[in-house]
């Protein structure tokens, strides 16, 4: 696959949200509004970087049999290296997305690409996939942000543009389901395969 | 009566599924059958209670006094993952019924955010059921996991049930397989907001 290639899978192909339906938890409730999905998606994006990288540069020297719980660690050091930096740097960000952070940890797209492609791949192509795979989750969540936050308070990135209070049902819980099983209708019809 | 409002509030206001998000990927991938659902509920709430009481008391009587809170997720992971491997074996030597029932569920557990979602909860989160916010003791984070188990096994069973009649009906192209189920259960999660406002 070509480097450019690997960047690019993420938005459409193998979209992690829509077509792989991975790391649903924090897709769901972190996208209340466009801001929190972008931050969400680029706090994803960190972990998976430096996690694929350092995974493709181990990954010769473990044995098969403790792999996962290998992989399981380094991945949650860089969690914790993020939660200690976003601590220290954004701290009011850390607040919203709060427990969502840590269980980067257990997010199946982090610890599927490391099963499926940096354990196998050179430590450039893990890097791209890690950045390609982040993108394309980054850019759902951003759109599923953006669609709650028209509904739910007629704004867009803290921009209000429609008067009034919204639709409150689709910053809370039902709302999430909804957006994204139509998201999900509209992707199957329009972008799928071809 | 606290302990009451924390089962109320756990099972049904609070749902971990339809209002916390947490244990999503298990709950939309087993949920096609009845049966698997029950099965994987009853691992989930073996699991998230016995987690819950052992991260507990792991924080509460070595990283704290340790000043070492930072390493909670990386040792809660590492707990998880261990006492669901110890889990597996010990059901498979005492009682050989109940791992044939839970036995294939348990591996998936690991990777559940809602059993490091809970040990994480407990142990950060200021609660306050009925009173004043405080910090959890001992008993009622195990009942708090407990009930929040339950609570993730009403909605995955309720969920099955509906899926078992989704999967008869003629469903649009576009719509069929994961859309359509989120779609019914972003209903179920408005049934649920019925609760709030109870505790």
């Amino acid at each position: 696959m070509s480097k450019l290639g690997l960047i690019t899978k993420g938005f459409v192909k193998d979209n992690p949200t829509f077509v792989l339906v991975l790391g649903m938890c924090p897709t769901l409730a972190t996208t209340t509004s466009a801001m929190n999905g972008l931050e969400m998606g680029l706090a994803t994006m960190f972990v998976l970087i430096l996690s694929n990288i350092v995974i493709s540069l181990v990954a010769p020297v473990v044995p098969d049999k403790v792999r996962i719980p290998v992989y399981i660690v380094i991945i949650a050091t860089f969690v914790t290296v993020l939660q200690l930096c976003m601590q220290a740097f954004v701290p009011d960000v850390y607040e919203t997305l709060g427990l969502f952070i840590p269980l980067i940890v257990v997010n199946c797209i982090v610890l599927g690409r490391a099963e499926a492609f940096a354990n196998k791949n050179s430590v450039g192509d893990s890097a791209l996939d890690g950045i390609g795979v982040g993108l394309g989750f980054t850019m759902s969540l951003t759109v599923i942000g953006i669609v709650r936050e028209i509904l739910g308070s007629g704004s867009v990135f803290g921009w209000k543009f429609i008067p009034g209070d919204g639709i409150l049902a689709f910053v809370m819980a039902p709302g999430a389901f909804m957006v994204l099983g139509y998201l999900m209708v509209l992707f199957n019809k329009y972008l799928a395969k071809k | 009566m606290e302990y009451l409002l924390i089962i109320i509030s756990a099972i049904f206001v609070n749902n971990i599924l339809l209002a916390q998000f947490l244990g999503i990927c298990p709950f939309l991938g087993v949920s096609s059958k009845l049966s698997t659902a029950t099965g994987m509920s009853g691992a989930v709430c073996f699991v998230i209670t016995l987690a819950t009481v052992v991260t507990y008391l792991l924080n509460n009587y070595l990283l704290v006094p340790l000043h070492l809170e930072f390493l909670q997720t990386i040792s809660f992971i590492l707990v998880i993952a261990a006492l669901v491997q110890m889990v597996e074996i010990v059901l498979k030597k005492i009682s050989p019924g109940l791992y044939q029932a839970l036995g294939i569920f348990l591996p998936l557990i690991t990777t559940n955010c809602a059993v490091l979602g809970v040990a994480l909860t407990v142990v950060t989160k200021e609660m306050a059921f009925g009173g004043p916010a405080h910090m959890m003791n001992l008993g009622e984070a195990t009942v708090y996991a407990f009930a929040t188990a339950l609570g993730y096994g009403l909605a995955m069973c309720l969920f099955a049930g509906l899926r078992e009649h989704l999967a008869m009906n003629d469903v649009p192209k576009a719509f069929r397989g994961l859309p359509i189920a989120l779609i019914t259960v972003s209903i179920m999660a408005m049934a649920f907001l019925g609760f709030s406002g109870i505790v």
